[in-house]
């Protein structure tokens, strides 16, 4: 798969977290996953799962750590998949 | 503030379990006369939630050797290994775990999560990459965030997974380490170890199995899946634990890698922890004997557990996606299973009651475990136990009613 830029893959973030059925709240790239959304830390990574499928990229969880909202994560999924 | 404020939220969820009854994360059980029976509340339970895969906690012999051990030796070592913490009897446990196993080598640590924890660490460095399943157990996870390697998880018991995901670090530098379990605590289903052994091969990886609920319970000899599966070869490391089918406390690893003994001094949750006491090194070396010249047992103990899962699935229950000795049925919701829980437990039946997030896919399980030690009658009456708690709650259940009908129990034979 072809390197995306950030917005897209801000996209794809919210899109993957709205089709969520855990997820009600309203999303937007400053949300704070575990917090505003109430995912376990579980369902975080199952979320994460997902996306990196569609993709193709692996997020180490040491890197997940530091992840608090949804444009930390397209950030880092944005790195990840132009460092291939 | 409060530094305990960050948990007020896990605090009032854990107050809202126990309103209805006992809480489920602090029950106070006595040993009973056996390994299937206790004592909860001044009242005799059947303990169907103990790990205790061979019932041997109790076994007489067990029971002496750890008696006269700590008659002989005092009760504890009040040392690290790599102080005034090894014994002779260390040393000959993991020469008998080595031979039983067939390997060169192995370490013997203070608690099964500690194994997990030391070998994880030590075995990936900070330029390596641990891939570990996505159902791991707590200690797995631990261990992973102590490696300070890059940690990749892969889709549950998915080798096409993990053989995609290893594909993705192609060309970056250091050693892989694949972490599986024989079997999953939560839904006791085994790996595919065989594909997983594959993609191991094929993509050069090391392979570590955590056989902690399959010791004693899989393999013509009892040695775990790997055994079970023919995969020996291909397993780098076993961990493994003395907490279930030995009725002990404590963990290993064997292995035949070359070099071995210099993990010793360097596996920090090796060297920084008293060592096991004389007591439970004694048990555990009298239970492995046991493990080992009583087949008998893991046939009873597979029989219990078909017993059981047929007669739940016959009945409707929503089940794990394998027979095994551990049989989590799922409940619809949180509320509902510690209802269920709570009604088992005033029948007279243990189980573990187990939530989100320690469970897979959020779901809220009640997790029976089967020992050797239980009689089939034990067995029919905590399945009854289970029909007659979900027709009380209107529970729905699958199966077609005249076979609903045909499980519900004609009599409590507890």
């Amino acid at each position: 798969m072809m390197s995306m830029d950030q917005t897209s893959v801000t996209r794809l973030v919210i899109d993957t977290l709205a089709a969520n059925p855990k997820v009600t709240h309203p999303i937007s790239g400053g949300t704070v996953i575990v917090d505003d959304l109430g995912l376990d830390s579980l369902a975080v990574m199952d979320f994460v799962m997902e996306i990196e499928d569609k993709l193709d990229v692996s997020v180490p969880l040491d890197r997940l750590t530091d992840i608090r909202t949804v444009d930390d994560l397209a950030r880092c999924l944005t790195e990840l998949t132009s460092a291939r | 503030m409060s530094i305990l404020a960050k948990y007020a939220a896990l605090d009032a969820a854990r107050r809202q379990l126990t309103e209805t009854g006992c809480d489920p994360f602090a029950v106070q059980i006595e040993p009973g006369d056996s390994a299937t029976e206790g004592w909860i509340d001044g009242r005799r339970v059947m303990l169907f939630g103990t790990n205790n895969y061979l019932g041997l906690s109790q076994h007489p012999a067990s029971r002496d050797a750890a008696a006269e051990a700590a008659l002989h030796q005092g009760s504890g070592t009040t040392g690290s290994r790599i102080a005034n913490g090894t014994s002779a009897s260390h040393q000959q446990l993991e020469a008998e775990l080595a031979a039983f196993y067939g390997r060169r080598s192995c370490m013997v640590f203070s608690t099964g999560y500690q194994a997990n924890l030391g070998m994880l660490s030590v075995l990936a460095g900070k330029d390596d990459h641990l891939l570990i399943d996505a159902d791991s157990h707590a200690s797995i996870y631990d261990g992973s965030r102590l490696s300070q390697a890059q940690v990749t998880r892969f889709r549950h018991n998915d080798p096409e997974d993990l053989h995609r995901r290893l594909r993705r670090l192609k060309g970056s530098p250091g050693c892989r380490l694949v972490v599986v379990e024989g079997i999953y605590s939560m839904l006791g289903d085994a790996a595919p170890l065989a594909e997983i052994a594959a993609v191991k091969r094929e993509d050069g990886a090391c392979l570590l199995v955590d056989e902690a609920h399959s010791l004693g319970v899989l393999g013509a000899r009892g040695r775990g899946l790997a055994e079970a599966a023919g995969v020996e070869q291909d397993v780098d490391f076993i961990v493994g634990t003395f907490s279930k089918s030995l009725g002990s406390v404590g963990g290993y690893c064997v292995s035949d890698e070359p070099g071995f003994d210099i993990l010793r001094v360097t596996c920090r949750p090796y060297m920084f922890t008293a060592s096991p006491p004389p007591s439970v090194v004694a048990s555990v070396r009298v239970a492995l004997q046991l493990l080992q010249g009583a087949p008998e047992l893991r046939e009873r103990l597979w029989a219990n557990a078909r017993q059981f899962h047929g007669r739940l699935q016959r009945a409707g229950f929503s089940l794990g996606p394998e027979i095994s000795p551990i049989v989590s049925v799922a409940m619809p919701d949180v509320p509902t299973a510690v209802t269920f829980w709570n009604m088992l437990l005033a029948r007279g039946v243990y189980v573990n009651l187990t939530l989100p997030p320690a469970t897979p896919d959020g779901r809220a399980l009640l997790r029976s475990s089967l020992t050797a030690a239980h009689e089939p009658a034990q067995v029919e009456a905590a399945a009854g136990h289970f029909i007659a708690s979900a027709i009380a709650l209107g529970l729905a259940l699958d199966a077609a009613p005249a076979e609903a009908a045909a499980a519900r129990p004609t009599a409590d034979v507890h």
